[in-house]
């Protein structure tokens, strides 16, 4: 009786199921496995239904391209800056947020500002605020007499990838908080009420006590945010174009795509994203793991 | 040695002070957005923080059918998205958060995987698929290509609000022979509202935000979507940037989200958390 309820459940779960996974096989994994095999020929846009096998020569056409490890060394390099900055800065906005202190709430609020509108919305506002003339910080810099005149934020070689990071901290350092607030409000309240009581300082309440019972609210998130800088592409794209200093990997496989029209090249590039995210994830999902193993 | 009181004062001096500069630092760009949309010629370059109200940016938007013809495709683009994502995601987090059968971890990591796939690397066979379906360069291509964001969170984040509710709401109605589609349409629907709304919401933002499909697989300015046609606005001259009608494009584009979210707060956090959390 009981293992014939449990198969009508699973025929039930299935049929639930099946129209889900049917889409997500149709948009997800059938263009993966496109892209897989097209990164194995030497296709072209213009005459996509022509072409050959040509083995893994893409690939080490990719892996030979000095401009690919120029947009693998910027996608990192973003990757590892932002995201630390915005875990400490988050961090603080949290704890800040966790505090009762008057006007918290319009904080709460305020934050969903950055994180709701478009990037590219975000971009063109910094991207108006920091103008090299008009900009209103070159503006405030210039009447306050720290600079003579205003700096090219965006057009400086060196500053446009901190620019950049700049954005996207703006941008992404509010789902930051949330996810971490989130956690601050699961630490139960008793734990902190008897360390106060035994008199443990402040920042050893932090250091012992908070900061271990949020490291898995901050791997989560910090998981997410550096899945999602390693794939970035509006920001970089609409800030600086398909410029060198700040070119990131899905930047480099679109232009092989779109640009060149080099569909087995694109392929095999946007193949190497896929195993570089993989890798990332990877990496953080086992740091996260082993913490917490030692942790206890 | 400051008395403890004085200690106190100084300490919620120092978290207002925090607190007024985070806040300053969260809303000034989009204030100074909005200030400047209602600027023209000179006035742009105008340093006081006091609008004006000059609606010529907005009343050339609105009267610019381009514009407005994009804003139509991002609205239909993303509430066509949200709906199928949230019809399809429904069933599927009813099997994942309910029913127990044995692919059930593996079905949700599979889920999970999905949604972190980097855009671009289904973009060569969703360019291709889009091309079979005849859909390249119209409004249809990014209603289908957003699924593959959309759907894998709604799926996640509607199983979990599913788990959350107990289990004695549907006891009764197991016991009575019911059947799995009506508990989940009459007993589990009716209940879950709010939780469709903040999902819906968030995958609405996700889709109406979007800009790499957007830019790819649309050609031509009317089948635009807003994210792409602000990216693409430009002076006449490579020198000239026209900040005044960008900025009012953008407040235009956003004013409605903001809104929307600052409303559904409490949900949208929730909606935002509950997946993360828990995974």
């Amino acid at each position: 009786m009981s293992s014939r309820l449990a198969a009508r459940e699973r025929r039930a779960a299935w049929q639930f199921l099946a129209p889900c996974m049917a889409a997500l096989t149709l948009v997800a994994l059938w263009p993966l496995g496109r892209t897989l095999y097209f990164s194995l020929t030497d296709a072209t846009l213009d005459d996509p239904a022509n072409f050959d096998l040509i083995g893994l020569q893409n690939y080490i056409d990719i892996a030979t391209d000095p401009d690919w490890w120029n947009a693998v060394g910027n996608t990192l390099f973003f990757t590892a800056v932002s995201v630390a900055i915005e875990t400490v800065f988050g961090l603080g906005v949290a704890l800040l947020l966790n505090t009762a202190i008057p006007g918290r709430g319009v904080l709460r609020a305020a934050i969903l500002i950055p994180w709701s509108i478009p990037v590219v919305v975000s971009a063109k506002i910094w991207q108006w605020m920091l103008h090299d003339q008009f900009g209103i910080l070159n503006r405030i810099l210039i009447d306050l007499g720290l600079v003579e005149h205003g700096i090219a934020w965006v057009a400086e070689p060196g500053l446009v990838m901190w620019v950049v990071i700049f954005v996207d901290v703006w941008i992404t350092t509010p789902f930051m908080v949330l996810l971490i607030l989130a956690g601050l409000q699961m630490i139960p309240a008793e734990i902190h009420e008897a360390a106060l009581v035994d008199g443990v300082p402040w920042w050893k309440r932090f250091w012992s006590i908070t900061l271990p019972m949020l490291r898995p609210a901050i791997g989560v998130a910090v998981l997410f945010r550096a899945l999602d800088a390693v794939r970035m592409f509006d920001l970089s794209y609409i800030l600086a174009g398909n410029g060198v200093r700040t070119m990131t990997i899905s930047i480099y496989a679109r232009n092989q795509l779109f640009g060149v029209q080099e569909v087995g090249l694109g392929s095999a590039a946007s193949t190497w994203v896929f195993f570089l995210v993989g890798i990332v994830a990877v990496i953080i999902i086992a740091t996260v793991r082993i913490d917490k193993r030692s942790a206890g | 040695m400051i008395g403890y009181r004085a200690q106190r004062r100084i300490r919620g001096a120092a978290l207002s002070f925090a607190l007024v500069l985070v806040v300053v630092y969260t809303i000034f760009p989009y204030y100074w957005a909005i200030v400047s949309s209602f600027r023209t010629g000179q006035q742009m370059f105008d340093v006081s923080l006091v609008p004006s109200f000059n609606l010529a940016h907005y009343r050339a938007l609105l009267g610019d059918t381009v514009f407005v013809g994009s804003l139509w495709n991002s609205v239909i683009v993303a509430s066509s998205t949200t709906v199928i994502s949230l019809a399809l995601a429904l069933g599927a987090a009813y099997a994942l958060g309910r029913l127990s059968f044995p692919q059930r971890r593996l079905i949700l990591m599979g889920v999970l995987v999905i949604s972190m796939f980097p855009q671009v690397v289904v973009l060569t066979g969703m360019f291709e698929l889009v091309r079979w379906f005849g859909l390249y360069n119209r409004v249809g291509s990014l209603i289908f290509a957003y699924l593959i964001f959309t759907l894998p969170f709604t799926i996640w984040v509607l199983t979990s609000f599913i788990q959350e509710f107990p289990r004695e709401l549907e006891e009764a109605a197991i016991m009575d022979g019911c059947s799995h589609w009506r508990i989940l349409t009459r007993i589990l629907l009716p209940l879950m509202g709010p939780a469709m709304a903040s999902t819906g919401l968030l995958a609405f933002i996700a889709a109406w935000n979007e800009f790499l499909f957007a830019l790819t697989f649309i050609l031509t300015d009317d089948s635009r979507t807003v994210p792409v046609a602000i990216g693409l606005i430009s002076g006449s001259s490579r020198y000239e940037f026209p900040f005044g009608p960008v900025m009012a494009a953008s407040v235009i584009v956003t004013v409605p989200l903001i809104a929307l979210v600052l409303i559904f707060q409490r949900k949208i956090v929730a909606g935002l958390t509950s997946g993360a959390v828990k995974g």
